[in-house]
Order: structure tokens, then sequence, then C-alpha cells
């Protein structure tokens, strides 16, 4: 097994482990990830983000749409997303 | 975007219903583990849930807000129906996790667990030497079945927790457990301290390491996550008997998980029976829901105002709740008194006592089975 760190740049096209469900939490009303032994609980921008990372789409790509959305630049975007993702990697949530 | 996307880590979502519920689907093991998590009175195969009953269960766990479960035991995979069981978490959304010893499991059926859609497995590993690790067990040839499970498991792409009890017999080996579980492909390592309940009560002075030992851990775990960032999640914990601080025991009792013993009993932990005078509710009598919102054992202990001090006035009484129940009654009688773990307690310096003691006896194993009975003492 060669297993490497994953170092998240805008280039990267992230996406959720396979193990990773992201589902809508209904008697809550809010959305929940599950992975093992964890539930992590993602803020509404968070699950914006990750409804976009479909390994297919980079950060670039990402924050640029997201920027539509937000009155933020591009580049805030991405760097704000880059620290969430680089996170979510470290902790084994995420992948390219 | 006027702030930065968060994800917040294992908070509390809501009290009203519960997140995680431990389906002790048997009590049956073929592994005899002198540490095992199941209680002394072991549940007999004639009086466990039928297929129709867990599948009920499931269903309405889902409906409950049950977002995870384990399937546990003993060893999950000796009930013949863990297929259907399984399906029926899968079905109610349910995030399964099998929990399993990995001797019995055959790659057939791994692979139609995988296509029901079970999402993680979780293998047990009580040692990297397979002479040590299968007198741990109390099973021969169990470590070499449990290497082809994990190869198994990766091959068919399910993501893989080794979890290793720790105590004395493999305390000095957490290098190697780590590098062991980086060398199967898992994704997470459990290398959580025994904590001394039930079995691994009656065999504490036969398990439990010295503090040192313990710290000698916590450093070589520091140092492995920054490594392995990204390669491995570690989960570490130490034994309460050397902590400083309770451990917030189920994240509350009832607030966030329950668990069904074999034979139907609901409770807020899996040792909550060692609790005197608690009654516990049968999902074959009432409707889980119920059992949740309204059954004496889980209102008993719920929320911390029942706690007297010195966790009445305490800053950390809703951190850790006053810590664990079983452990309070344990060591005082009364399940509504201070954790002893923690140092508040005015039976913490006993707990460390007898831990420095013990940690410098000697004895043999009480391998967990349905018979063991502990010889009276002369």
């Amino acid at each position: 097994m060669n297993k490497q760190r994953l170092i998240v740049d805008n280039e990267t096209t992230p996406k959720l482990h396979t193990y990773i469900k992201l589902r809508h939490d209904a008697g809550r009303d809010r959305w929940v990830m599950l992975a093992p032994e964890r539930i992590l609980t993602p803020d509404p921008i968070a699950v914006e983000v990750l409804q976009l990372c479909d390994g297919e789409r980079t950060i670039g790509n990402i924050a640029s749409e997201l920027a539509q959305n937000y009155n933020a630049s591009i580049e805030v975007i991405e760097k704000d997303i880059i620290v969430m993702l680089q996170d979510l990697s470290d902790k084994g949530y995420l992948t390219s | 975007m006027n702030e930065a996307p968060k994800i917040n880590e294992n908070n509390i979502i809501c009290a009203t219903a519960p997140m995680g519920l431990l389906a002790e689907l048997t009590h049956r093991c073929p592994l005899q583990c002198p540490y095992c998590s199941n209680p002394l009175e072991l549940e007999r195969s004639s009086g466990e849930l039928s297929t129709q009953d867990w599948v009920r269960v499931f269903k309405q766990a889902g409906e409950l807000g049950i977002l995870q479960t384990h399937l546990s035991g003993g060893e999950p995979t000796v009930r013949k129906d863990l297929e259907e069981i399984t399906q029926a978490a899968v079905e109610a959304g349910i995030y399964t996790n099998l929990i399993t010893a990995g001797v019995l499991l055959k790659r057939e059926r791994l692979e139609k667990l995988v296509d029901i859609g079970l999402d993680h497995l979780q293998l047990s590993v009580q040692h990297v030497d397979a002479l040590m690790a299968d007198k741990i067990a109390g099973f021969k040839g169990g470590y070499s079945k449990k290497i082809e499970l994990a190869k198994w498991v990766k091959e068919l792409n399910l993501p893989l927790t080794i979890n290793s009890p720790m105590h004395r017999h493999n305390v000095e080996y957490l290098e190697e457990i780590i590098e062991f579980a980086v060398k199967l492909g898992a994704e997470r390592l459990e290398v959580a301290h025994i904590q001394y309940y039930g079995w691994a009560f009656e065999n504490r002075n036969s398990l439990i390491p010295t503090r040192e030992q313990v710290y000698k851990n916590a450093d070589i775990v520091d140092e492995a996550r920054e490594r392995l960032k990204g390669i491995l999640t570690i989960d570490f914990v130490v034994p309460d008997y050397y902590a400083v601080r309770p451990k917030p025991c189920m994240g509350g009792w009832g607030s966030q998980f329950m668990t069904i013993s074999p034979m139907g009993k609901v409770m807020p932990c899996h040792a909550a029976a060692s609790i005197k005078g608690l009654e516990f509710d049968n999902v074959k009598d009432r409707h889980l829901r119920d059992i949740w919102l309204n059954s004496s054992a889980f209102e008993k202990y719920r929320g911390t105002d029942y706690l007297p001090e010195p966790c009445k006035s305490c800053e950390f009484k809703e951190i850790d709740f006053g810590g664990c129940r079983c452990q309070a009654f344990m060591f005082t009688g009364d399940a509504t008194s201070t954790d002893p773990a923690c140092s508040k307690s005015s039976f913490h310096k006993n707990l460390l006592a007898i831990a420095e003691k013990e940690s410098q006896e000697q004895s043999e194993f009480l391998y967990r089975k349905f018979t063991a009975k502990k010889e009276p003492a002369e």
C-alpha cells in the first residue's frame, strides 16, 4: 500500500471517499456526513461546497461557481475551501 | 461568502432522538478475549431476537432518527440472517458498520454484504504477533484468518478499521500495530485502552498496564497522527484509571446512543445492566421510540439535574456529564455519584492506587465464555 497524503490546491478535483455519506437528516432538518464512527455536521455553505466535489470539477471550477452566488472574490473563496478540504482530506474523508 | 465554511465533528445534534445504535445481535463468539465488553451474564442463543424482530427494530430506528448502527455481538457473523438484518438497516437509511472478529466470515458472504450496502467493517486484531494474538483471543489460527479477511475487505473497496484494544500484553507494540494497519491499507485504527468493566474488571490484574506505558503510547500516537495525515486516522483512549478527567460517557446518558441486547433489552449503554435496580424495556413489547422517550432506565440519569456535588457546581458538568454511571456505581455503590475517573471524586485516588498495585501483579486470564466462573477466594 502506498497511500500518499493529498495536498489540496486549485487544480485538485476533490470528491468524498465512497464510504462517506452526505445526506439530509430529515428528523433534525440538517445535513450530516456519515463516516466510520463519526457523524459530522457541515454548515450550509460547506454542504454547498461538498455537493460540488464530484471528482470532476477542480477547486478552481468550484470557487468560480460559488463566486456567482456569493458576494466574494474567487480568490477568497478558493482560499477558504482549500483550508476546509485539506482538513477533510487529512482526516480521511476526502480524496481526489 | 462572508464566512468560511465550517464542519463540526461529533457534536450533539439533538437530544430528543438518538444518533447511534449498537446492535448486539448475539453473545455467541468463537473468541474468548478476557476483556470482552459483553456482560458477565451472557445471553443464550435460545433467547435471541428473530430476524423479523430485528427487521422491525431497524425500521423503527430509521424513523426515530438513528443515523448509524454497529452490527456487533459477540460475533455478529454467527447469525445466519445477518444479510437480512443488514438489508433492513440499509433500507432504513442507516450507516452500517460490521464489528467482527473476522474468523468466520467467508469471502462470498462478505461480497454479499457489500452488495447489500454494508458501509464499513471493523476488524479486531488482538496483537501483531500471531501467537500472542491467538493466546489473547483464546482461538488458535485466528490471526491468519483475520489477515485474509482484511485483504478481501480492501479488494472489495470496503473501508476498514483495525481495532486493537490496548492492555499490558500489547502496550509495548503500538508502533508495530500502527505500521500493521498502514500496511493492510486500513483507513482507521482504534487503539483504545481497555476500560475495566465486566470481563476486563475480572481480569484487571492481568491486563492493566503501567501509567508510564500508557503515556508513552500517547506520545507515539501524537507523532503518528502528524506523520500519517490523510493516510490513517487513529483513535486513542487512555484507561480511566490513569485519566484526570472522566470521559463524556456515551455523550451523556440517554442522549445520543442506545444498545439493544441479543434478547431485545434496550439500554443506554452496553454495560448498563451492571447497575443494580435498572429495568430495561424490550423491543418485543414496546416501540423503539416509546422506549427511547419514556423507558425508566433512560429517564433515570438523563441530563445533569440529578448529579450531586462535586458535579452539581462543576464547570465541566455539561462537557463530561459526570462521567460514567456504571463506573460510579461499581466504586461507590451509587450510580448518581461522580465517576471516580474524575480527579474531583473522593474515590479517584483509590483508582490510581489499584492501577499502580495491579499493574505489577500477574494472573492467568479468566477467558470469556458462557461457563466461565472465577474460583471463589479461599
